[in-house]
């Protein structure tokens, strides 16, 4: 195994549904993260990828500790993330940051970019007020923006020019790890691919680890390394970027990549479709055995209802996915 | 009421001197939507012209803003007025043009031949509602049924679109279904009265993809069984190109190009497709510099003189300031590029590609 650079370790995260107005009583718990476990090299981009509610955004807060697992450790080179206090937690997030889905509601529109920038350096750095315009001036330089614009304000940008400001902010105390959760569901085709561009870019030259998070699995596949595909709060598949698109192993990936419009009016008549039924379960009520039984094609039963699978590989130990009859379906 | 001129009175085969064999069931010429707001004008719309055969599938492309949505609207008149106003234009719809006639003549229309599925299944049910009662009101009000007889269809339109137990679910509020199962009941809602033509606007782009097939497949189903045409409004050309049969692509309130699917990704026409095409990462090779458009989309509030994508074209010219149309460039190909239709410009050849 190559060194770990960020190793989940069994991760839960689990939310108590209460009821009742004076007397709370806890009626159904949420398994929002339900048990996943992965290893991250450094420097890779690991794009992951599932429906709503698979607990993907979940799972991303889980590892920046912005909600606590309930079981399991989040161990970031060697330090266990879980155990620190909240002092060592602050200091220690200068390791890892965030990006977020809108540009318009996570920058606050009273501050300008050299504001918002400057308070993210001076949180986990003394630097003096002489050199801090020097060093906003390199972050938005770095991101693509002009330091011309420094004294302007958000609602003075457009969507794409803000996510490079959350980008900015998110890269100004030099992290190694960065969280993208649906950093470019927002904006528009064009604007999109400048985002993309930007963020393999940063994360070439910075050595940094990406964990991208979305539900579009053509941009995931662009720009990740490897992709975990998550289904009801675990990890379904994982594997090789290109191989987990181009010969899925589980056959939630398979209908996950065949529901993918493809812009090409002649391989999209030539494909085969593998339409799901239904929608998925909810996280309260996680079937047993393979969590993906009542909606697979080829589940087989009593098999897959009663055996929870364990991950498994085909032919490349590289690609891994739970299902009980990976080898009888390929 | 005016109805001795009422559009409906003229047949067809008076209004032409020669009887087309198939008028199309809607055609749209000029249309001009523009938003009077305190800081100044917003053109959203600006000389659209398209049209429509029964039961085919017509995709309208673009980005935010490019007034894709608005064309639709002004269509059925559902544009707020003010500020919104209609300046010009024609929508003949059958024969009538839902532009300029009677309010009456226009609900016998809207809602019953002409339906319209939005974005947001969320916030277009009325949450205080059952689902019945939402669900039956346009044969309440189109068709003069019983609430019994009524509710007998709704029951048995759930069913179509693929609702597990609709006999009780009819019985339900719109927070008791999940996303795409709302959205099955908006299009349930939206095909009671077996229209002639369904405007979708981005029907999926709130849902997962593997409820958006699920979803684009129960439209195109329904639209073999009735034999309906489709307007489908959408930001994604995936979805367009595995829907649509014709495509209109629009930029600043315009269509820019125009063609069958298949040409617009063959024999692109237009340098804005042709970027559109180069920056999405499902066409590129993984992990290549995706193609990015400079600048940023043209002010509508400003006017526009001529070609709106000059500022971000790769092959923008001085004459491209000029006034431009779109003109068909090949047979059913409409492009608005002057380089292109003056043959200076060939997008389809290898070395642009």
């Amino acid at each position: 195994m190559p060194e770990s650079f960020l190793e989940l370790q069994n991760v839960k995260t689990h939310f108590p549904v209460e009821k009742g107005i004076f007397i709370r009583k806890q009626v159904a718990t949420v398994k929002a993260v339900d048990g996943v476990s992965l290893i991250l090299r450094k420097g890779e981009i690991v794009g992951l990828v599932g429906e709503s509610g698979c607990g993907k955004s979940t799972l991303g807060r889980t590892i920046l500790q912005l909600i606590p697992p309930t079981e399991g450790a989040v161990v970031l080179e060697g330090r266990n993330l879980s155990g620190l206090s909240k002092d060592e937690l602050r200091n220690a997030r200068a390791d890892f940051q965030m990006i977020f889905q809108d540009p318009y509601a996570t920058l606050n529109p009273r501050m300008t970019v050299y504001d918002t920038l400057a308070e993210a350096i001076s949180s986990h750095k003394k630097i003096s007020s002489a050199e801090m315009p020097n060093r906003v001036s390199a972050l938005m330089t770095k991101v693509g923006l002009s330091p011309r614009f420094i004294k302007k304000y958000p609602h003075e940008f457009s969507g794409g020019q803000r996510q490079r400001i959350a980008i900015a902010r998110a890269l100004a105390v030099e992290p190694k790890l960065i969280i993208a959760d649906e950093p470019v569901s927002a904006l528009d085709v064009s604007i999109q691919a400048q985002i993309i561009n930007l963020l393999g870019k940063l994360s070439r030259e910075m050595d940094l680890t990406l964990i991208f998070i979305s539900h579009d699995l053509s941009v995931v596949k662009h720009i990740s390394d490897r992709i975990a595909v998550m289904y009801l709060g675990r990890i379904v598949e994982l594997g090789p970027a290109t191989q987990v698109f181009e010969r899925p192993l589980h056959p939630y990936t398979k209908a996950l990549v065949s529901a993918v419009p493809v812009p090409d009016p002649e391989r999209e008549a030539r494909r085969k479709r593998m339409i799901l039924q239904g929608d998925p379960p909810s996280p309260t009520k996680i079937p047993g055995g393979c969590p993906f039984h009542p909606r697979c094609p080829f589940v087989d039963p009593p098999r897959c209802t009663t055996i929870v699978p364990v991950f498994e590989a085909l032919d490349n130990p590289e690609q891994q996915a739970t299902c009980l009859r990976i080898k009888e379906i390929h | 009421m005016e109805y001795w001129n009422a559009p409906y009175f003229i047949t067809p085969s008076l209004h032409h001197s020669v009887p087309d064999p198939m008028p199309p069931l809607l055609q749209v010429e000029n249309l001009h939507t523009s938003f009077h707001t305190r800081h100044g004008i917003v053109r959203a719309v600006h000389d659209v012209s398209f049209s429509l055969e029964k039961g085919e599938t017509l995709g309208i492309v673009g980005e935010s803003g490019s007034g894709k949505s608005v064309t639709c609207y002004s269509l059925l008149r559902l544009i707020p007025e003010p500020p919104g106003r209609i300046e010009k234009g024609k929508a003949l719809f059958d024969g009538v043009d839902l532009l300029s006639c009677s309010k009456n003549q226009l609900r016998s229309i809207r809602g019953k031949r002409v339906s319209m599925i939005f974005q947001d299944p969320m916030t277009s049910l009325n949450p205080f509602l059952k689902i019945e009662d939402q669900l039956i009101e346009p044969l309440l009000i189109h068709e003069n049924l019983s609430r019994d007889e009524a509710v007998k269809r709704g029951v048995k339109a759930l069913q179509d679109v693929g609702v597990p137990g609709a006999e009780e679910r009819i019985k339900a509020y719109p927070h008791e279904f999940s996303g795409g199962m709302r959205q099955r009941v908006m299009i349930a809602m939206a095909l009671i009265t077996k229209p002639d033509l369904l405007i979708a606007d981005e029907p999926t782009t709130a849902l997962d993809v593997t409820v958006q097939a699920q979803i684009l497949e129960l439209i195109k189903k329904m639209q073999k069984e009735i034999g309906m045409a489709v307007i489908l409004i959408s930001h994604d050309l995936g979805v367009v190109s595995g829907f649509c049969d014709r495509v209109n692509v629009m930029y600043a309130g315009r269509v820019v190009e125009s063609a069958n699917i298949a040409d617009l990704f063959a024999r692109t026409q237009h340098p804005y497709t042709r970027a559109l095409q180069k920056s999405i990462p499902a066409l590129q090779p993984k992990g290549a510099e995706l193609y990015t458009i400079p600048g940023m989309p043209p002010d509508v509030s400003k006017p526009i003189r001529g070609c709106p994508f000059v500022p971000r074209c790769e092959f923008a010219q001085p004459k491209c300031e000029n006034p431009v149309e779109l003109l068909e460039v090949e047979p059913n190909h409409g492009s608005a590029c002057l380089r292109v239709q003056q043959k200076e410009l060939d997008l389809t050849s290898e070395d642009l590609r």
